[in-house]
């Protein structure tokens, strides 16, 4: 992998930047007030990647394994949020329990991988740990709030079915075990959605990515399927964790249904 | 009946919502073959007590206990296979009768029990039903019906205390009157058993029960 790619100069940026400008016009003739939109989310979007590009450049240059961690857990951090917010209803220690899922999940397996697949030397080497613990997080993320919203709503909608079984005797476990499934389900899908299809409909960024940069197709296919089994795994530990821990706050060891732990969200808005 | 201990035993039980009580200072100990009547306007808080006595919920204030041994110290599943609370509208799994009778067998405290059709069938011939009642789908069950199925699969593993909540009240007259004469029969053949029976029919209060507890939801 030599730097044997078309780097971007300013010019380039600019053309591309051109581009968007017809659709300005065609929003324009046909009033379709598109205009503010499309020009907000160009300003952000170049905007938050330049930022990005030079964060990067000062990440990488990181030695230090503190700061290092650090920057993990922040990220982790922001993701266990936003997995929460896409949820409708909530508990006391939801936002806990979706920071340890997250956490323990995507460094786990990122960690690990670092350490015993790509073989980095130090295995936290940020030019390695970053973006593959990003790609990690990011669909993590996704999976555990999938599964949390899913089997807080299936607890509230099959409260009834879950007191009639522990009414004669079931346990927490058996009372529940077809919300954890159902919830573990969900939380998977997207996951082995994209598996199912890879490299048949959808081509992933990383891989073209890495084959626009000049590595060769098998090289570049190699480091993808590395990529995406650390991908599934962390979402199902990640999903298992939440679940795990979701049902330890609403099922307790009395085997009672803690129903009126659970309140909606105020605004009740999904992204 | 000469002075055996109580089966079940409270002592100034008090089940508070937020900040109000529902009703407290709750005393009452009762012995085998008691058929009680809980008693009380609509909202006052009976469903409520049974789901207390079923440990499904905790009161706020007081003690609870079964076989003279406090409720906190109870295993749950193995107390509520002994004494159980069929809910007003239970909600059954998807599936036929039949596979919801045996379901239960799949609890870890039922492991050495094992699903008795001779025993259904004649639970069934007493409330006036055929045995094809087993093969109908969860779907094709009306409120009553359903109640049925779930008195029969808690009948079915011989309780000691059962904790009825309006179980007749979406039955008509005959089906009801059918209910009552299992419950007779279930009685008589478990002899430590008592029942503890809520129900807004003054007639089927007399007919069911030999004393009530009256509660009602204090001011707050």
């Amino acid at each position: 992998m030599t730097s044997d790619y078309i780097a971007m100069g300013p010019w380039q940026l600019a053309f591309a930047a051109a581009l968007i400008l017809i659709n300005l016009i065609f929003s324009m003739m046909l009033k379709l007030q598109l205009e503010k939109m499309l020009w907000v989310a160009s300003l952000r979007m170049v905007s938050q990647l330049l930022l990005l590009g030079y964060v990067l450049e000062w990440i990488f240059a990181l030695q230090n394994f503190v700061m290092i961690l650090g920057l993990a857990l922040m990220m982790a951090t922001v993701a266990s949020v936003s997995a929460v917010s896409r949820t409708r209803r909530r508990f006391g220690t939801i936002y806990l329990s979706s920071f340890m899922s997250v956490a323990v999940s995507s460094c786990f397996i990122t960690s690990i991988a670092l350490a015993g697949i790509v073989q980095i030397e130090p295995w936290y080497h940020p030019q390695y740990f970053f973006p593959l613990l990003g790609m990690v997080l990011g669909n993590t993320l996704n999976g555990i709030s999938l599964a949390l919203d899913r089997f807080m709503e299936d607890l509230s909608a099959r409260q009834n079915q879950i007191e009639s079984l522990l009414a004669i005797g079931a346990t927490r476990w058996e009372a529940a075990h077809d919300s954890v499934k159902e919830a573990a389900r969900t939380g998977m899908i997207p996951i082995i959605n994209s598996m199912m299809v890879m490299g048949i409909v959808s081509l992933p960024g990383m891989m073209t990515g890495q084959i626009l940069a000049g590595a060769l197709p098998l090289d570049a296919v190699y480091y993808q399927i590395v990529i995406v089994f650390m991908i599934a795994s962390a979402s199902a530990l990640g999903v298992i964790l939440i679940i795990l821990m979701a049902f330890h706050c609403l099922l307790n060891t009395r085997h009672q249904l803690c129903t009126a732990r659970l309140h909606t969200k105020p605004s009740g808005k999904r992204k | 009946m000469n002075c055996p201990a109580p089966v079940l035993q409270a002592n100034n039980l008090g089940r508070q919502i937020e900040s109000s009580w529902m009703w407290k200072g709750l005393s009452f100990s009762f012995y085998p073959g008691d058929r009680v009547g809980v008693v009380g306007p609509s909202g006052s808080g009976k469903t409520l007590l049974l789901r207390v006595i079923s440990g499904l919920d905790d009161a706020q204030e007081g003690n609870l206990s079964f076989q003279g041994k406090a409720l906190r110290h109870w295993q749950m599943p193995e107390y509520r296979s002994q004494v159980i609370f069929l809910p007003q509208r239970p909600a059954l799994l998807e599936g036929t009768v039949e596979m919801n009778l045996q379901y239960v067998y799949r609890f870890s405290i039922y492991q050495d029990q094992t699903y008795q059709r001779e025993q259904i069938l004649h639970y069934l011939s007493l409330l006036g039903r055929e045995a094809d009642f087993l093969k109908r789908k969860d779907t094709e069950l009306s409120g009553g019906e359903s109640q049925i199925v779930a008195f029969l699969r808690a009948l079915q593993l011989s309780p000691i205390v059962l904790l009825f909540d309006e179980p007749t009240a979406s039955l008509d007259e005959d089906a009801a009157k059918n209910l009552e004469t299992l419950v007779h029969s279930w009685q008589q053949q478990q002899s430590r058993s008592l029942y503890l029976w809520t129900t807004h029919d003054q007639a089927q209060l007399k007919r069911m029960t030999d004393q009530q507890i009256h509660i009602w939801k204090k001011a707050s």
